[in-house]
């Protein structure tokens, strides 16, 4: 191992983030707009740009400079807010993940499947949140309130940790084929959210949940092709939260 | 077509602050929260590193001893009142979050997890304490998702990507309602109300390097100010010290308060020579200068020479894997360094707004050195300037404000909308919003907004930064007239309706203009050094003078008028301020 100083004391060049030079990146983009057309068609540009430049910031110079029009959500632009999930060379990833030179020269940009697509890169959410919404994602417990914390061991924590990372991009859910599918499924983000609470010491409503996700449309559509897991971005084991669902659910015989 | 709405009460903004004063509002008025976001894509969920409150979980520790930090972290500029108010609510609001849910670090007897952050202390400064309650290095992300779960939970009334454009107002100042955009479809909305809580976060997207979400556009200081209501002590912004190289996104301070150090070029750990006594752990703003000084003295590393460096590569590995993951992960994707390993090269970032649009405690805006109250009229969070940050924030108090002064918000609202009647809407209260929108929209060529936003950004960068002086500081002023000019010819490439992002990118420039306006005018007239304002022609903190709020006006023509209140003081004498 380096040492500090040894570290500090490397070269620019070794340190990755001043690399010299821009590289060219080619970006098509699947756009769509109900104003111009019911079809969606392709634009290409070819931006200049660092090679540790973020996706996010690339979609940013052709909105800025080549065509205003280009529509897509983002914000905190560091993986955080969720805001900018898109298909980047068939997968779902948050543009403000992805570095130019991680993709290119030549990087494909589409919306999010499985949701209906409103303008470019914009789709609707609010059937995504009406899914989570649908399995209590709150804390439940009606045992009277301590003056003050709850007791929670480390163990206990650490049970639902992984799930609690959730920032509600959609990656997972929007990856799914199930999902892409009739529509009938709750989708893994909704999944996780309700693990994060049957799980938690603290819950009392587990059983409830549990309930609502053995139902048709709940856990057991998923068909563990593990593109949830690959696709997370906050790097969730929600295949293996699923499963810990499906499994809690046989062992309680709903 | 625009559509008119009646509420008791609205919520401008669905971050922290907004969502706890909505939860406050929605058990006892009909309440809706407007958002230009979905509510957990805002940026209080970037927020890291913990939320202070003395509650003794691991050491001993005091309310009186948070509040002390405060004010003294502030460099006194701190309303001494409402931080002995903040840290004393503090242990009750934390609880309340624990009961909602918020996953919170453990000790292994089960109770809340604490861990140090720079400038709280033990005994008034003796040394660092163990305050800060947290969940991993993601405390913002539990917070903003625990409130939104309390909403969901409540049913909330949310109307998700509405931009709030105007505040309207009647002929005696009485809130009226505002106008919102509505991004989907291009309508706009009237909301009329009793109560009005704006809660609409930061505008650190001025700066050219800033760890703030690009949404962060000062859009409710901005609205306000336009309707005649002053912004308090915009020149107190705060530049964090740990921000990723280039890209300014936090490392927060939870690195150095689990032993994390900060470097020069040379490996030299300098804190030592600025804050002998806490060292890593001195207060944001003086470990920003201290970093601008390494810099200048030839001890910055990286291409420019322009970087320091935040090492924790000698902790515990489990300790970075289980109370640091996120930040480690920055840094490895962001600029491909393994901070297990070496050194992870940093510069200060415009990080948080202590200003703001002045309130009392219970959160209402005040007005005028005189504090009349708006009548109707409120603001939580990093929008609003209580002041309990003063000078400089300490670390951890954002979230600590956002539930406090948030729920006091949500409270004091609740209670007017119950005894108030609804203001008369003025005639066509849409229209000043359509003709702003026309304008822009009307403009077949013009300047680009981008190449206005970069020269906003560089030049805040360069001239109202860390260091300032009058010299730089008035020639922001005489480029913030110029970029005014261009802004009024603006023109943009969409036209459309739906999702017009072009078009509340432009709206939002010109928040962040006025935003700009008000702190560089407010930092050229303070001539004095104080927390994160640091005048190099006028390095020392002049309390004879200067221990006094600015406010800042907006003139009809655009200029700028300045005004004065005290301080408003507690136990605490200002002394010299020594880590």
């Amino acid at each position: 191992m380096a040492t500090a100083a040894e570290a500090l004391n490397a070269s620019d060049d070794q340190r990755i983030g001043t690399k010299p030079g821009t590289m060219l990146l080619t970006v098509r983009v699947r756009r769509f707009n109900p104003e111009v057309s019911q079809d969606s068609w392709w634009d290409e540009w070819s931006v200049q740009c660092e090679p540790l430049e973020r996706l996010v910031e690339v979609l940013h110079q052709i909105k800025w400079h080549h065509d205003g029009t280009l529509s897509f959500r983002r914000s905190c632009a560091h993986g955080i807010c969720g805001s900018d999930a898109m298909l980047i060379n068939g997968r779902n990833q948050l543009a403000c993940k992805v570095l130019a030179e991680d993709v290119g020269p030549k990087v494909t940009i589409e919306p999010i499947r499985g949701l209906p697509v409103l303008k470019d890169l914009i789709v609707d959410m609010d059937p995504f949140m009406d899914e989570y919404r649908g399995v209590l994602p709150f804390l439940i417990n009606d045992s009277g309130e301590p003056d003050k914390e709850r007791r929670q061991s480390q163990e206990d924590r650490h049970r639902y940790d992984d799930t609690t990372k959730c920032i509600l991009c959609a990656c997972c859910t929007t990856s799914c084929p199930v999902f892409w599918g009739d529509g009938g499924y709750v989708g893994p983000a909704a999944i996780v959210n309700a693990h994060r609470f049957i799980f938690d010491s603290r819950d009392e409503a587990g059983r409830e949940r549990m309930k609502i996700l053995s139902e048709k449309t709940g856990v057991f559509r998923c068909r563990t092709t593990f593109n949830c897991t690959d696709s997370c971005p906050r790097g969730i084991q929600v295949t293996k939260a699923i499963q810990e669902v499906k499994r809690s659910i046989l062992f309680e015989r709903f | 077509m625009t559509t008119t709405h009646t509420y008791d009460a609205l919520v401008v903004g669905g971050g922290g602050a907004g969502m706890r004063a909505a939860i406050e509002l929605s058990d006892k008025v009909k309440t809706a929260v407007i958002s230009k976001l979905y509510p957990t894509r805002s940026h209080t969920g970037a927020a890291q590193g913990g939320v202070c409150a003395a509650l003794g979980n691991t050491e001993e520790d005091h309310p009186e001893w948070h509040a002390f930090d405060t004010i003294k972290g502030g460099d006194y500029l701190v309303d001494q009142p409402a931080a002995m108010l903040m840290t004393e609510e503090a242990i009750q609001a934390i609880y309340q979050l624990e009961r909602w849910g918020l996953p919170f670090n453990r000790t292994p007897d089960g109770r809340i997890d604490q861990r140090r952050f720079g400038g709280h202390t033990a005994e008034h400064g003796e040394r660092p304490v163990r305050r800060a309650c947290y969940a991993a290095d993601r405390t913002g992300h539990m917070i903003l998702q625990t409130l939104y779960q309390q909403c969901v939970k409540r049913n909330v009334r949310f109307f998700n990507e509405f931009y709030c454009l105007d505040l309207l107002r009647d002929e005696d100042g009485t809130t009226a309602g505002i106008v919102a955009y509505e991004l989907a479809t291009g309508e706009l909305h009237v909301f009329r109300a009793k109560s009005i809580v704006f809660a609409t976060g930061g505008y650190g997207r001025m700066f050219r390097v800033t760890s703030n979400a690009h949404a962060l556009t000062g859009d409710g200081p901005a609205v306000v100010w336009r309707r005649g209501i002053p912004l308090e002590d915009m020149e107190m912004f705060q530049f964090h010290p740990t921000g990723l190289a280039r890209l300014g996104v936090l490392l927060s301070e939870a690195a150095r308060g689990e032993g994390g150090i900060v470097l020069n070029k040379d490996g030299e750990r300098f804190m030592e020579r600025y804050a002998p006594t806490i060292k890593d752990l001195a207060p944001r703003d003086m470990v920003s200068r201290a970093i601008y000084q390494e810099i200048q003295e030839g001890r910055g590393g990286g291409p420019n020479g322009d970087w320091a460096f935040l090492d924790i590569s000698h902790l515990d590995p489990r300790v970075i894997e289980e109370k640091l993951p996120d930040i480690t992960e920055f840094a490895r994707i962001y600029l491909k360094v393994e901070p297990t390993k070496e050194p992870v090269p940093i510069q200060p970032t415009a990080h948080y707004a202590m200003g703001g649009i002045p309130t009392d405690t219970e959160g209402r805006v005040v007005t005028g050195p005189d504090e009349a109250v708006v009548p109707g009229l409120y603001a939580a969070g990093e929008c609003a300037c209580v002041s309990v940050h003063g000078a400089n924030r300490l670390g951890t108090n954002s979230l600590l404000d956002l539930v406090v002064f948030g729920r006091r918000a949500g409270d004091d609202a609740a209670r007017h909308a119950k005894d108030a009647e609804l203001a008369p809407l003025p005639d066509k209260p849409d229209a000043h919003v359509l003709e702003q929108l026309n304008g822009i929209l009307g403009r077949t060529a013009g300047d680009n907004a981008a190449d206005i936003r970069k020269e906003l950004q560089d030049n805040m960068f360069d001239l109202a930064f860390v260091v300032r002086s009058e010299e730089g500081l008035t020639k922001m002023q005489s480029i913030l007239g110029g970029l005014r000019e261009r802004y009024d010819r603006v023109a943009i490439t969409d036209k459309s309706a739906l999702y017009n992002t072009d078009l509340m990118e432009t709206v939002e420039l010109g928040y962040l203009l006025d935003c700009a306006d008000a702190l560089v005018g407010s930092a050229v007239a303070r001539t004095e050094s104080r927390g994160g304002h640091y005048r190099e022609d006028h390095p020392l903190r002049d309390d004879a003078n200067w221990l006094k709020h600015s406010l800042a006006y907006r003139n009809d023509d655009g200029s700028i008028r300045l005004d004065y209140k005290p301080v408003k003081m507690g136990p605490y004498i200002p002394m010299e301020r020594k880590y």
